[in-house]
């Protein structure tokens, strides 16, 4: 019943895997340089370049990662009939991440080492930018995340062109601040974005006499906020400060109202909910309530007007626009200008030539930071209107520079480290 | 005493939603050992469905009530579709129904994300559905009311056709002796197909009543799956009561660990709960007795 | 397939067979972002081998596997992590979010041969533990797939809740070494590619050879007619715990060599869908058999790759339409397929002459493969 042969062939195989494994040691980690990144394979010669899109187009984030699909590919069209970048035609290599930082980090190594592209353009929630940004420093590309975030990042191979803390939830406090809001109380999903927010909300009510009455965290998905909103009822807060995610909110929404909660007697001031997450959460449920973005489908403007009409003669009368599809639809728009700048694709040259670039974007005139590879914008606060539209309520007035780790704010000392 | 009478109802309320969910898992798995991972899916179509209806209907009010009857027929029509066309085929191999269903269960979620798109929909309850009701000086909000009343229906309702018509003498007689009560001239296959459609239909139902409370997306019935399946098996299976008494005394247990603790901590501390409960009782609160072995 | 199994023979050329492509034929043909792929779906395999020694071999359906394959997988993240600190530093994503320092049970893991130790350890201890808690009651079948289920949920939830400890829902990354050599050498991630194929191949022996052990053999027999087992006078919850444990075990070191390689850790891969998408390559390789289910799950995710870089939401289609036809019309997987012939003959396994009508005893308390 026992084989000795087929045990030695094993034992055979396993010192032959030992062996080969040693012999094929490569550099150490302390060695200098630790292994040479790999060089870029980009192919400029011909008359089209390549560049990726990698947005979820399964999983739970499709919901979101399509729409912003949808306005890179538009984005991309109207670049090559206008002639292209530096006179090469756009192709587009897409790829799904599939809402799981995993295939994020696998498909972007796909895109820059098998397919060769100039730039990845995508990402979503902040796993998945934190799970690509180790593979685009490694291999020295670029890429543009749409999405606003938690800040306290900078990296020279990706450019934000979401908003950072400074522009979105700073502000928020500021219109709170001046709507003479006194008390808070701060509901989120259970991960990284809320609890980063939530630090940042705390160090600013700390040193602006705002009292924080509670704060509660759902697991993602998490679909019964009977108790969360029975604590948010009875905790009597003079605003909400929400960070829930996804389907969460639809829950939250519904039972705020059921409980007989309002945006007159408490505001929920979102910062995760667009245009197009509206409609699933009923406009009965969230009319009248704040959010806090760069860009609504309503804003006034000639370069707005044009871009929502073309989004809409493309996908359809029924689609509407967000911010983190127009910041997406941007960042194609300030490679362009980066790459005619430096009159160059190489890597090194695009991310000499960033600084200073700017472009008339529909939520009005953006410009990129050299040093923090972020992006001056104007934050808005929006009101929810019983079309489900989004109408500006206050706004900051001039672009904000960006400052990701906080630094010239005096309260926010304790959190940058 | 405020946050008590709070707290007890939301754990009512959120047994009464896992109750609605687990009703038709019960009966089921009760009758015929089959895990139907799908089952939460019926629910998302009997959410959809709802949607669908107000869409056709447009008065909030009137779509809620026909919509119930609608989403039990179209939940029992796919749950007896299953039946037939795979299920029927493997009742000696119960465990590897979970695996087939739970493939049914990723077609039916991406059907949904490809028939109504990745956004969510919305389904507006009626105005006298909608804000909460005053009673004793507490006020509670009416749809989750309408829920609990919902689920008590419906628990009265299959007590009583089991009990009373002739078709729960078949499955109550199929539960406690497939054999037996196949020699005593009882169409097993049928009354399987019968039960399959009432246990489906349960959960369109509930898919009805969940479009009240939260998102009606293609995850819908993700969220609420494991939580039914746990019910189930806290109860005992083929027993009605026994789900009954486990999904309140989990809706409680969440409701109160979350509010003593948090959201998160409260779902695996009510797990850790389960696992030490089953160590007292294997088989859950009741148990069929029988005679066989395994 | 025991038979197959019993001839020593055709093992031996298998393992041969097996060894040259691995180690020769693949890192030839391949390019370094393909074999780093090919060691992924390697990693996947470990965890097949012990789901077919588990569900294929003792019955159990487990569907939390990716709870053994995350704590195998975190503790090696952790452990790389710390390493890139440098000795008493503190890893990066901490820094970030929380000033609090290293948590006191992150320490341990400092030292390399600790957490090798506790990769080990620690999956087939808590598989030990789960086993006996549920085993020894008694509970089996559904209640245990269910139960296994909210376990890698429950882990999930714990994993993403606290971010400090364990980088949220983002999980681990970033690592630049591997126990002292650079990860971003492409020499190191083919080396690392040759030791996840030197594992695999020493686990499907091992898997092999308690196949083909008394233990083996009483494994079966738990799973076909576990009563009778007990009546000749064995325990079959601890030939169950120990099948478990093993699968456990196996499990973990798939986590631990996937994080290197792969080059990030996440609550996506240890939850209740990669655990029960672990289990469609077993069900299509062959769950009863020795090699089925290792070629399975390294087909599975092949195809998972190729089909979503074609098609983005085709995946989900073709995995519920593989789950539901492979189950239902061809329980015996492939292999069935490959060697039907001699399946009339072989009874350990279960699709063969499978009662057409239940039985009433399965009906009310479900026990996986045939009762008696």
């Amino acid at each position: 019943m026992s084989s000795q042969r087929a045990r030695r062939s094993l034992l055979t195989a396993a010192f032959l895997s030992l062996g080969l494994a040693l012999t094929a040691c490569g550099s150490r980690v302390d060695d200098a340089g630790g292994g040479a990144a790999a060089e870029s394979c980009v192919d400029t010669s011909g008359d089209s370049v390549k560049i990726g899109f990698l947005n979820s187009r399964s999983g739970t984030m499709a919901i979101s990662e399509n729409t912003v699909y949808d306005s890179l590919k538009m984005a991309a069209d109207q670049i090559n009939a206008s002639g292209g970048v530096l006179g090469k035609q756009l192709s587009v290599v897409a790829e799904d991440g599939a809402s799981e930082p995993t295939i994020f980090a696998e498909k972007a190594t796909k895109l820059i080492q098998s397919d060769c592209v100039a730039a990845v353009f995508g990402g979503w929630t902040s796993s998945s930018r934190k799970a690509m940004l180790p593979v685009f420093e490694s291999n020295d590309a670029l890429l543009f995340y749409p999405v606003q975030y938690e800040g306290l990042e900078s990296s020279k191979n990706i450019f934000y062109t979401g908003a950072t803390t400074n522009q979105q939830i700073v502000p928020a406090l500021d219109y709170l601040k001046e709507q003479g809001v006194t008390s808070l109380f701060l509901v989120g999903s259970d991960y990284v974005f809320p609890q980063t927010a939530n630090k940042i909300i705390k160090a600013y009510a700390a040193a602006n006499g705002i009292e924080i009455k509670g704060e509660e965290y759902a697991p993602l998905g998490h679909t019964d906020f009977s108790t969360i909103v029975a604590k948010v009822r009875d905790a009597g807060a003079g605003a909400v400060f929400n960070t829930l995610n996804g389907d969460s909110n639809v829950a939250f929404f519904k039972e705020y109202r059921n409980l007989g909660l309002t945006p007159q007697t408490m505001p929920v001031l979102s910062v995760s909910i667009a245009e197009e997450e509206v409609g699933g959460i009923g406009v009965d449920n969230i009319v009248g309530q704040p959010v806090a973005w760069n860009y609504y489908q309503t804003i006034d403007s000639p370069e707005n007007k044009k871009f929502v009409e073309e989004f809409k003669t493309t996908y359809g009368a029924t689609k509407v626009t967000s911010d983190p599809m127009e910041a997406a639809y941007t960042s194609l728009f300030l490679w362009k200008g980066m790459v005619e700048k430096a009159n160059s694709f190489a890597v090194p040259d695009v991310q000499a030539a960033a600084g200073g670039v700017s472009f008339d974007a529909p939520e009005g005139k953006v410009t990129v930071n050299g040093d923090n590879h972020h992006i001056a914008k104007t934050a808005l606060i929006g009101k929810i209107g019983p079309d489900g539209l989004i109408y500006t309520e206050w706004s900051s007035g001039a672009p904000i520079e960006p400052d990701p780790y906080l630094k010239t704010y005096p309260w926010a000392g304790s959190l940058s480290g | 005493m405020d946050i008590l009478v709070t707290q007890v109802f939301n754990g009512l309320s959120v047994g009464s939603i896992l109750l609605l969910a687990a009703l038709g898992l019960a009966l089921t798995f009760g009758q015929m050992g089959v895990i139907n991972m799908a089952h939460g899916e019926f629910m998302m179509a009997g959410a959809y469905t709802a949607y669908v209806c107000q869409q056709v209907l447009g008065d909030a009010g009137l779509s809620l009530l026909v919509s119930l009857p609608v989403s039990f027929v179209v939940g029992g029509l796919l749950g007896v579709l299953l039946e037939v066309t795979l299920l029927r085929r493997m009742y000696h191999r119960p465990l590897d129904t979970l695996l087939v269903t739970w493939g049914v269960s990723l077609i039916l979620q991406q059907l949904a994300r490809d028939l109504f798109g990745t956004a969510g929909v919305d389904v507006p309850a009626p105005g006298w559905l909608s804000g909460p009701v005053e009673i004793l000086g507490f006020s509670f909000p009416r749809s989750r009311l309408f829920i609990l009343v919902l689920a008590i229906v419906a628990v009265v309702a299959v007590t009583l056709l089991l009990k009373l018509t002739p078709l729960g003498r078949r499955i109550r007689a199929t539960v406690q002796n497939r054999q037996l009560a196949e020699s005593a001239g009882i169409s097993t296959r049928r009354t399987d197909m019968l039960t399959f459609f009432l246990g489906s239909g349960l959960a369109g139902v509930a898919g009805v009543a969940l479009t009240l409370m939260g998102s009606i997306s293609s995850n819908l019935g993700t969220s609420y799956i494991v939580d039914a399946f746990l019910v189930v098996i806290i109860g005992g299976i083929g027993q009605i009561k026994g789900a009954v008494i486990a999904a309140f005394v989990l809706g409680v247990a969440q409701s109160w660990i979350e509010y003593s603790t948090s959201a998160s901590i409260a779902k695996v501390i009510v797990f850790a709960l389960v696992v030490a409960f089953l160590q007292f009782r294997p088989q859950g609160i009741f148990q069929v007795r029988t005679r066989s072995l395994v | 397939m025991t038979a197959l199994l019993r001839s020593r023979y055709a093992v031996g050329i298998g393992f041969l067979v097996a060894a040259v492509l691995l180690f020769a034929v693949a890192p030839a043909l391949l390019t370094t972002f393909r074999l780093g792929l090919l060691g992924k779906y390697l990693c996947y395999a470990m965890v097949a081998v012990g789901i077919g020694l588990a569900w294929g071999r003792g019955g159990m359906l487990t569907l939390g596997q990716g709870v053994f394959f995350g704590i195998g997988a975190y503790l090696m993240a952790m452990h790389l992590k710390l390493a890139d600190a440098g000795p008493g530093g503190v890893p990066d994503f901490m820094a970030l979010i929380s000033s609090d320092g290293v948590p006191g049970w992150w320490e341990p893991f400092r030292s390399g041969a600790v957490t090798i130790v506790a990769i080990l350890v620690l999956p087939t201890l808590l598989a030990t533990l789960l086993g006996l808690a549920t085993f020894r009651r008694r509970v089996r079948g559904a209640y245990f797939a269910i139960l296994s289920q909210a376990l890698a949920a429950a882990f999930a939830i714990l994993l993403i809740g606290n971010p400090t400890a364990t980088g949220g829902s983002t999980g681990l990354n970033n690592f630049k070494g591997f126990f002292g050599f650079s990860l971003r050498d492409p020499a190191n991630r083919q080396m690392l590619y040759f030791i996840a194929a030197g594992v695999l191949l020493l686990m499907v022996f091992v898997a092999w050879r308690l196949m083909v052990s008394r233990f083996g053999e009483l494994l079966v027999a738990c799973r076909d007619a576990e009563e009778r087992v007990r009546f000749l006078g064995y325990d079959p919850a601890t030939i169950k715990t120990v099948a478990f444990a093993v699968a456990g075990m196996m499990a973990g070191i798939g986590g631990a060599l996937f994080v290197p390689i792969v080059g990030i850790i996440s609550p996506n891969d240890v939850g209740v869908v990669p655990s029960i998408g672990l289990l469609i390559g077993v069900a299509i390789g062959g769950r009863t058999t020795l090699a089925g289910p290792v070629l399975g799950a390294i087909a599975v995710a092949w195809a998972e790759t190729t089909l979503s870089e074609q098609f983005p939401s085709g995946w989900t289609y073709a995995q519920g339409l593989l789950f539901m036809l492979v189950v239902a019309f061809l329980p015996g997987g492939l292999a069935s397929l490959v060697s039907w012939r001699r399946r009339r003959s072989d009874t350990a396994d279960p699709t063969a002459g499978a009662d057409p009508e239940p039985a009433p005893a399965e009906v009310l308390a479900p026990a996986e493969g045939r009762t008696t």
